[in-house]
């Protein structure tokens, strides 16, 4: 394969915009994920056809057609598998995975689960509203006790999954939680999961302003604090962040809850790419004395 | 009559009937025999009953065969249930300690084996079964000098006293026999040739590796899983990453992912998992991003008969996930077949981007099969398809990854190529991938994709070869098949003609494009034809006819869980000739 032409090109918002605007409703939170999502990579100036946005299916996951890297705009619940396979291929991309709750604690929860025990150096993140919004407002894996939807007009009874908890159990390397209205702090916490060598797992409130009128910017904004405004807090202990992860209520932590650096990704601890030469770049032939051998084995 | 000599090995799981197998049918096949053999066993992992059959011959030996010459029961179990299968001239070799012979028909030589005065049993639990090796060669005319040279690479990871003590062991049965035994009428032929022992699984995995795959996953599922094991035992050498993934949906998602970032990619499973998948295939033929998938199959339906094998799985794979899409179906003939069949679909993949599948089943996935070592070709042609790997040369103005085209095909760029971003979208998109299926629907520009893709197909109906007839024309009664029976299929026309009977046949090994025409073609000129297939309903008479119009005479089918053996196709014909039926299940004799 030959090699590919670098053009060191500053990177601007205006090289990040999508060929289409994002049909989100007015308010919705989405708007200021894509926009920090945009700045991170400006501020880190990634050359966007080295990015690959790779989502699922909901409102959220339409992401990929509206920044301008490579995109891919998979199945429900299944982008974290698809971009698995795209890391493994070509592990110098860099790959963001987006979506939203329902597809990654619902449908796609199996993969979530062994994809951050992969630690597969990616950022993935959920705009997690609490509610489904693309089939018009049924009760989501994060939807609250009681809350009432067209699917549960009597209110839920079944308890949320604590996303934090869960990717904290499951061995997330990198495990933080941001608002979308707060878009200096989000930005730097989409900054540092794409710096994370390893799975960074973002979740992030990203009010659905049509249908979840519990979880509103209203109800957000007195209860959010940042971890970093706390100088006690240490994101390198995990049973701090375990116990930071269960706070819900009038206080609802935002911010890294835990990071640790001590573990290869997937790609690191992968023997066949030790001389870190992407799948993707290599002779396509098993060489020959290889495949002598496996005949020999034979006889 | 086709000269051959089988001999059979039955035991509970655990009792160690896989490696005497691995023995006879490396001493055979450097003899210049051919081999196949055949493992009838169960999902356990301990007890149970385990036959394993191993037929050889001068000439290609395609099956199982009709006769057992020779008899190895490592339980009283075996013995029970196996011996009545003997006729004159063969013989059983059982340890005389704890098993005994039931009533045997005429003819067939009795050899207990006093396993414990000819071995220390205390030190080799083992020992009858090597014992029965040993005195087998020695009833065949075979040197000892082969069973030397295949114990002491079978053991010699274990250390030279084990080494040492298996040879002792096998030498002592080998004398015994020698001393106490009838040989067999005809002993062991010999040639000069030399081939290699095949099994069906190691067959697609190398096929893999032979086509280029630098990505292969799986989630484990028998009978399909030794695909996964050659790959995981030989991926550093062959440059092959290996993973082991949480289920088959999430195998079909990483497979198409890593093909999308630009390698070759592939995946297996049986029929269950390949349900699991099926979402991700209309992905595959929606993004235009190629995959090989492999299904081989088992008796369903749902977890069925794990270690039995059908040909049930077709009309799953024609329907597997929703929407009109291009995909390509084979069915490999043999085991051969399964290493030439993997590069072939690459290729095709490749070319028309979208999921190819490859279907095969336990019969030829267990089973094992001498080829020439020259036929596992590493150097096999290899076709990317307009694949777009860098920016040189390319235009990067207004790349379209959908661009309408009059082969439906449209360049690919993989990501990481400057000047060519887009997002490919399972949404219905438009040529430069931008969804119109949400806020733009479009009917005009739907029905330009819709046909863009399917398109395609022109394209794949002239890139396959059509069917061959096989056996001389204008025969009385023509045999049709799909996939694995070939091998059978010929053998029981082989008989037939012998028998004064004139027969050919049919193999079918596309699927995906079937080339109904020339096939209608073929049959038309044929004068009683008959399908034979591995399942109950008939799915490739029935696709045929779907797809033709074309209703053959009459069926054979056989959905015990167990193939074909040659007298049960014979049997079926010559009922169906003399008019007794239109559809023949022939019984399945051996109890396994």
């Amino acid at each position: 394969m030959a090699t590919v032409v670098e053009i060191p090109k500053q990177v601007t918002m205006a090289d990040l915009k999508g060929k289409v605007d994002p049909d989100w409703c007015p308010g919705c939170g989405d708007f200021g994920v894509l926009a920090a999502v945009q700045k991170a990579l400006v501020e880190l100036q990634i050359q966007p056809h080295n990015v690959v946005t790779i989502s699922g299916i909901g409102c959220s996951s339409n992401f990929p057609g509206y920044i301008n890297t490579y995109g891919m705009h998979t199945l429900h619940g299944r982008a974290l598998a698809v971009a698995t396979g795209v890391k493994m291929s070509n592990h110098h991309l860099t790959v963001m995975v987006t979506g939203g709750d329902g597809d990654g604690f619902g449908i796609g929860g199996n993969h979530f689960v062994h994809t951050m025990r992969r630690n597969v150096d990616l950022l993935y993140i959920v705009m997690d509203n609490q509610i489904y919004g693309l089939t018009t407002g049924q009760t989501s894996p994060t939807s609250r006790l009681g809350m009432k939807t067209k699917s549960m007009p009597f209110g839920n009874i079944e308890a949320p999954v604590n996303p934090i908890a869960l990717a904290l159990a499951a061995g997330a390397t990198f495990v933080a939680r941001g608002y979308s209205a707060e878009q200096k702090h989000f930005t730097e916490l989409v900054k540092a999961g794409l710096e994370h060598k390893g799975f960074s797992f973002l979740d992030v409130f990203s009010p659905c302003v049509t249908y979840n009128h519990d979880n509103t910017y209203q109800w957000f904004k007195p209860r959010v604090k940042k971890l970093e405004d706390d100088p006690g807090y240490d994101a390198s202990d995990w049973y701090a962040a375990m116990e930071k992860a269960q706070l819900w209520g009038d206080e609802i932590p935002i911010g890294r809850f835990f990071q640790r650096t001590d573990l290869p990704s997937l790609h690191g601890a992968e023997p066949i790419l030790a001389d870190d030469v992407p799948m993707v770049e290599r002779e396509l032939r098993v060489p020959a004395q290889a495949a002598r051998e496996f005949v020999e084995e034979l006889m | 009559m086709k000269q051959s000599f089988t001999v059979s090995i039955g035991g509970a799981a655990g009792q160690g009937v896989a490696t005497p197998g691995d023995i006879f049918a490396k001493i055979f096949a450097r003899r210049g025999l051919h081999v196949n053999t055949y493992n009838a066993y169960q999902s356990i992992i301990r007890g149970g009953h385990t036959f394993l059959t191993i037929r050889s011959g001068v000439e290609e030996v395609t099956n199982m065969g009709d006769r057992i010459d020779l008899l190895i029961p490592l339980n009283q179990d075996t013995m029970d249930r196996h011996l009545g299968l003997l006729g004159p001239g063969a013989a059983v070799i059982y340890n005389s300690d704890s098993i005994k012979p039931g009533a045997a028909a005429g003819g067939v030589q009795i050899c207990p084996l006093p396993v414990a005065k000819l071995a220390d049993i205390t030190r080799n639990k083992v020992a009858q079964n090597t014992l029965a090796i040993g005195a087998s060669l020695s009833m065949l005319g075979v040197g000892f000098q082969p069973l030397e040279q295949a114990l002491t690479e079978q053991f010699k990871k274990k250390g030279e006293a084990v080494v040492a003590e298996n040879v002792s062991v096998a030498r002592a049965g080998y004398q015994y026999a020698t001393e106490n035994f009838k040989p067999f009428a005809n002993p062991l032929p010999m040639t000069d040739k030399g081939y290699a022992v095949l099994g069906g699984n190691m067959a697609l995995a190398m096929g893999g590796a032979a086509a280029g795959v630098k990505f292969y996953c799986a989630y484990p599922m028998s009978p399909s899983t030794g695909v996964l094991h050659w790959m995981a035992t030989h991926a550093r050498k062959a440059g092959i990453m290996v993973r082991q993934v949480e289920d088959e949906i999430g195998v079909v998602n990483m497979a198409i992912g890593a093909a999308h970032a630009g390698v070759r990619a592939m995946c297996a499973t049986s029929g269950g998992g390949f349900a699991l998948m099926s979402e991700g295939l209309g992905m595959s033929a929606m993004i235009e991003t190629p995959v090989v998938v492999i299904d081989v199959q088992r008796a369903g339906p749902s977890t069925g008969v794990p270690t039995k094998t059908e040909q049930g799985d077709l009309w799953q794979m024609l329907g597997a996930a929703f929407g009109d899409y291009p995909r390509l179906i084979a069915a490999p003939e043999d085991i051969l077949d399964c290493f030439r069949i993997i590069p072939e679909m690459f290729n095709l993949v490749d070319r028309f981007q979208c999921p190819g599948l490859v279907l095969g089943d336990l019969l030829l996935s267990e089973g094992r099969s001498t080829v020439d070592p020259k036929d596992l070709d590493f150097n096999v042609p290899i076709d990317r398809g307009e694949l777009i790997t860098s920016a040189d040369g390319n235009g990067a103005d207004g790349y379209k990854r959908y661009k309408i085209t009059e082969s439906g095909i449209s360049p690919r760029a993989i990501p990481g190529v400057p000047g060519h971003i887009h997002t490919a979208a399972t949404d219905e998109h438009d040529e430069d991938g931008v969804l119109i299926s949400d806020e733009f629907t479009n009917p005009i520009k739907r029905r330009a994709m819709m046909e863009k893709r399917m398109r395609k197909v022109e394209g794949m109906e002239a890139a396959v070869q059509p069917p061959r007839l096989m056996g001389p024309p204008g025969a009385e009664v023509t045999l049709i098949g799909w996939g694995s029976t070939k091998g059978v299929i010929q053998e029981a026309v082989e008989i037939l003609n012998e028998q004064g009977i004139s027969a050919n046949y049919l193999p079918i090994r596309w699927l995906v494009p079937l080339k109904g025409e020339a096939i209608v073609e073929i049959l038309k000129k044929s004068r009683y034809t008959i399908i034979v297939e591995n399942n109950y309903s008939g799915q490739f008479a029935r696709y045929l006819r779907s797809e033709t119009s074309y209703v053959p005479n009459g069926h054979i089918r056989k959905y015990d869980g167990e193939p074909f053996m040659p007298h049960h196709i014979v049997e079926a014909v010559k009922e169906q000739l003399a008019g007794k039926t239109k559809l023949s299940v022939p019984a399945h004799e051996i109890m396994v």
